[in-house]
């Protein structure tokens, strides 16, 4: 770990302003990612910029019957809140599928947004990694790729994102708040919040330095049916090795309206809006397969998630037929 | 005393409520759930530590042509930078214990080239990260695949590398019915709780390591030997460990870099291993490639038994996995080979591991030996009885006990083996189910080992020897028998491990430890009642030893007063004798499992666990069936999930740290258990106890294995049995099905 300096700003305007004017500052909140990443110099910011203490807990109702989840909502408190277990269940699975009780107590909603890939090459800082250090090549591609990206990836980087609640935050359609150094809010559609690697795999999400997310909004409940299956290696604790979040309504023995989103294949939570879709309008499992898997590719050790994710989608949409 | 003959009655066996047997909690439990049972580590005693921090090479093969340590002795807080060119003068490799830092050369990943002490730990690793190093890489060797073609036969170790009997290769062309198959099994990691650490501290010329270790006397010997001092100046100190699976029968590097480092900066020097550094500076379990070929006839009869074993070892040296010695033992047939082979790789060094030996080669024997009786049409446990052999076949002396049969039956009984129905053909849901099962087998060793124990003039007994507890229970089962054989209570015994100042003991590895340990304090406990009846002229004819007084005829004295305002002491030694070679040694035991496997996804999850053991005496029926269902746990780990990663590119493990190796964790072992039938050993050792620290895994994982068989029609012979493999295996199994349909 590199010396840093810390700061504990008393408000959101302060801790944007205190990121976005020091070099190589980083958001602190659980710290369950980034100090693992700190002890490698994987992450080696300058300054901590601790915003544990902003008044971002809450989760409130929206207007409009959505939910404003709070930036700090810690990942176990969101998963228990009454209205998320009810109305948003895609999304309490999602989060209790992930990591451990630990883990998930101390684990924030931005935080989480904002984790960081697990692929090995990024986390041993002896290889090359496009990511890591730009430029340097990637060792996942012709290496052991067994948790690596079978759809968006690049020739820079074919890293995933971890996450199980951005899966559920993608099919639901969130937005993510922010605020940023000058003060100006904005709203950034999940879809767009996470980016593919091209050619700047360093470059994860849409966030501008110094901009601080402050919440995440969930649009009015999506009816229907909430599921969310992972598989994993182990029955806890084991990052996904391809995930699906699925709500589906169905009428007269038939999906009337679907949300399907992917976990485990790509740098980004996969969505594909046709295969929704293709779903709807056929009602058979392998048409939306086909279009979730248009271009997938194997590196290798990989090769098997593109048949698992087609029969993780069939089981799951079988279960809920 | 020497095991010359077999025991005949003692004192533990008067008592069937004794102490001996009783699940007593473990003495140090409490201590450690709340933290007051200090770790190396975290040892208070020697004042004002510098830290240390380990630098690893980037590459796995090569030399280092510059390193430049100028910014890291610059560095805040730093006291010492020691590489290649300042590190002290050392000693020879001692076993498997290398000296460090030595030339230039590179021979695996994350070999330690700097040791770096400062201040405090974070100021060590930053100043570590500054160190700036050229190589001239070589491309490494890391794939036993690719080097098979290169491999060799090792130097004899414990045993001979290769075995034979009769004409196996005549026998296997000519059995009616032939099975040849290769399992592989991947690197493994030990994954103990507590990391390598060590405190080193000289006193003068005298250094004294506070350090986990499992085996201090052999240690000891390991840490004079290269660092070139003689062994008495040396002392190693190990009373709380956190767990070793063998990683800790030795010193690793950590412990000589913080001996060689304290020496220079005149002061204490603490290090501990990162999570990562444990895949590569200290040892792990090698990858295997196994052939096992078995003839039998059609009543299922073997003929002719090989077991072939491939593993590999760092440069220089030729430790060797024993994946084929238990083969030797097991099931009877006039025609045999056992052969074990080693590419030497640039790989971390290899070493013991969990059952080394017996672990792998069960994983594959102990399926292939399921294989044959699907060909056979034939129940597994039918296959092992009528093979079952009346004496040790490749040693051809008796078995001590032998209760392999009654243990597959008693288990078959109450796992409800009955129910088990054709492959593939058991559904609940979206989960394939199916049972499996497996013999288990682990060599029982005596190690020597002495013991101290002082009858203190309050009538309390202090149990003195440099044994170690390495979380299995040794500080509790050592007061069980020592309170025995004086009549105390458990609280009225001090027992103080964990120090070579105290009388040599085996240690804890190779399922050794309770016997030998126990057996020496046993003899202690002899000789001291000897003494104290003596010395009250007591008639040893008929005396007992009860409620803190020794009794004969109608005298009766406190222990206390005996002892005197001195005390009194007494030593205890055991050896192995000709009872070794006069018999075969070994515990056995029968493993059942029933798995579910996801019929889409090709997960695997446990539902139910259970194995029948038998260990001669069992000296406490909690920590024997704790160590006993935590042997099994790791053997769910090695059929599902346990695989260190290599990536041959760059002689690196990949996944190094606990998030991507694998072990089971609490969601992955439902409903386990673990029962021992009733048995006495008395040519073991005067406990009449067996070794059961390894029995529980040695096949475990192979009954899994046999549940998946079961449960889907799929046979994978690559282990760990991950979901993308039986996936594979179930996506190929649907397509002859379509292709027949």
């Amino acid at each position: 770990m590199k010396a840093f300096s810390y700061e504990r700003p008393k408000t959101v305007q302060e801790a944007a302003q205190i990121a976005a004017e020091r070099p190589n500052a980083r958001f602190i909140a659980g710290g369950t990612n980034l100090l693992d990443l700190m002890k490698l110099q994987i992450e080696t910011p300058r300054t901590l910029v601790d915003v544990n203490r902003l008044p971002l807990d809450q989760v409130a109702d929206t207007g409009d019957g959505g939910l404003r989840v709070g930036a700090l909502v810690r990942n176990s408190e969101l998963a228990a809140h009454p209205r998320v277990r009810r109305e948003y269940g895609v999304l309490a699975k999602a989060l209790l599928a992930g990591a451990s009780g630990q883990l998930r107590n101390k684990a924030t909603t931005a935080g989480n947004l904002l984790q960081r890939t697990r692929c090995y090459y990024f986390h041993d800082t002896t290889k090359p990694c496009n990511k890591r250090a730009p430029g340097s090549g990637c060792a996942a591609i012709g290496g052991y790729n067994r948790i690596m990206a079978v759809l968006g990836a690049s020739e820079s980087c074919i890293a995933t994102n971890p996450s199980d609640m951005n899966v559920a935050l993608r099919a639901l359609d969130a937005t993510v708040e922010t605020v940023d150094a000058g003060g100006a809010a904005r709203t950034i559609p999940i879809a767009d919040f996470h980016r593919l690697p091209g050619d700047t795999p360093e470059i994860e999400t849409a966030l501008e330095p110094g901009e601080i997310i402050t919440a995440v909004v969930l649009p009015k409940p999506v009816p229907g049916t909430h599921v969310y299956r992972k598989v994993r290696d182990r029955a806890s604790y084991a990052f996904a090795t391809v995930s699906v979040a699925a709500v589906i309504a169905h009428e007269g023995g038939r999906p009337k309206a679907a949300r399907l989103a992917f976990g485990g294949l790509a740098h980004k939570p996969w969505r594909v809006e046709a295969a929704e879709a293709a779903l709807v309008e056929t009602g058979q499992a392998e048409a939306a397969a086909d279009r979730v898997l248009e271009g997938a590719k194997g590196y290798g050790s990989n090769d098997f998630k593109i048949p698992l994710t087609r029969r993780t989608l069939r089981a799951v949409l079988a279960e809920i037929a | 005393m020497d095991m010359n003959q077999p025991v005949g009655a003692t004192p533990l066996d008067n008592r069937p409520d004794g102490l001996v047997g009783k699940p007593i909690d473990r003495y140090e439990g409490r201590l450690k759930v709340t933290g007051r049972a200090p770790y190396a580590y975290e040892v208070r005693e020697p004042r004002d530590p510098a830290y240390g921090f380990i630098l690893g090479a980037g590459i796995a093969s090569g030399r280092i042509r510059a390193l430049q340590v100028g910014a890291a002795r610059r560095a805040p807080g730093v006291l010492y930078v020691m590489t290649h060119e300042t590190v002290p003068p050392q000693g020879e490799k001692s076993e498997q214990v290398f000296p460090q830092l030595q030339g230039t050369e590179i021979r695996h990943f994350d070999q330690p080239i700097a040791f770096v002490v400062a201040e405090t730990f974070e100021q060590a690793r930053a100043a570590a990260a500054l160190i700036t190093v050229q190589y001239d890489a070589a491309t490494p060797k890391a794939s036993l695949r690719a080097a098979l073609p290169e491999t060799f036969k090792p130097k004899k170790a414990q045993t001979e590398p290769d075995s034979a009997l009769g004409d196996f290769e005549g026998a296997f062309q000519a059995a009616p019915v032939r099975l040849d198959v290769e399992y592989t099994t991947p690197p493994q990691i030990h994954a103990q709780m507590e990391p390598h650490a060590t405190i080193a501290e000289w006193r003068g010329d005298r250094l004294v390591l506070h350090t986990s270790n499992q085996m201090l006397n052999r240690g000891r010997k390991s840490i004079a030997t290269v660092l070139a001092i003689p062994e008495e100046r040396v002392r190693l100190v190990s009373r709380y460990i956190g767990g070793g699976f063998g990683s800790k029968l030795q010193p690793q590097p950590e412990a000589i870099l913080a001996a060689l480092a304290a020496r220079v900066v005149n002061r204490p020097v603490k290090v501990a291993m990162t999570r990562q550094q444990e895949f590569h500076v200290a040892t792990h379990r090698t990858p295997t490639i196994q052939r096992v070929r078995l003839g039998a006839d059609e009543s299922g009869r073997l003929s002719a038994i090989s077991h072939e074993s491939w593993s590999d070892a760092t440069p220089g040296d030729q430790f060797f996995e024993t994946s084929a010695n238990v083969t030797r033992s097991l099931y009877a047939a006039p025609n045999r080979l056992t052969r074990h082979r080693i590419a030497n790789l640039n790989v971390p060094v290899t070493s013991s591991m969990r059952a080394p030996g017996e672990a792998v080669g069960q994983l594959a024997f102990e399926c292939a030996m399921d294989e044959l009786a699907e060909r056979l049409n034939l129940d597994p446990i039918e296959l092992r009885v009528r093979n079952e052999p009346a004496q040790d076949p490749e040693k051809g002396v008796p078995f001590t006990v032998r209760q392999l049969v009654p243990c597959m039956r008693e288990g078959a009984r109450l796992f409800g083996w009955d129910r088990r129905q054709a492959a593939g053909t058991r559904r609940e849901g979206r989960w394939l189910v199916g049972l499996g099962m497996s013999a288990a087998a682990r060599l029982n060793p005596l190690m020597p080992s002495s013991a101290l124990v002082r009858l203190n003039p309050d009538g309390t007994l202090t149990v003195r020897m440099a044994m170690t507890d390495i979380g299995t229970g040794t500080y509790t089962i050592l007061a069980q028998i020592a309170g025995e054989m004086m009549g105390l209570p458990v609280e009225k015994i001090r027992v103080e491990i964990g120090d070579t100042a105290y009388p040599a003991a085996a240690g804890s590895g190779g399922s050794f430890g309770a016997g030998s340990a126990g057996s020496a304090l046993y003899v202690a406990c002899d000789n001291l009642r000897r003494a104290l009846l003596a010395k009250a002229g007591m008639n040893p004819e008929g005396a007992d030893f009860q409620g803190g007084r020794a009794v004969s005829g109608n005298r009766s004295e406190a222990l206390g007063d005996l002892a005197g305002p001195e005390g009194l002491e007494a030593r205890g030694e055991i050896k192995p004798g000709s009872l070794k070679e006069a018999f075969s040694h070994y515990s056995f035991g029968a493993h059942f499992a029933e798995v579910g496997v996801d019929r889409d996804t090709g997960e695997v999850r446990l539902r139910r666990m259970l194995g029948v053991f038998t260990g001669g005496r069992i000296l406490n029926a909690k920590t024997a069936r704790s160590q006993a269902i935590g042997g099994m746990t790791f053997g769910v780990g090695a059929a599902l999930m346990e695989d260190a990663v290599m990536d041959p590119r760059s002689g690196t493990f990949v996944n190094r740290d606990l998030a991507e190796y694998h072990v089971p964790v609490h969601a992955d072992i439902p409903a386990i258990d673990a029962v021992f039938l009733p048995e006495l050993d008395d040519k073991a050792n005067p406990l009449k106890s067996k070794g059961l620290g390894e029995l529980g895994i040695c096949g475990a994982g192979a009954a899994l294995a046999n549940a998946i068989y079961n449960a889907t029609g799929v046979r994978i012979r690559d282990y760990p049995m991950t979901l993308d493999k039986v996936m594979k295996g179930l996506e190929e199994q649907e397509g002859r099905g379509a292709r027949r349909s």
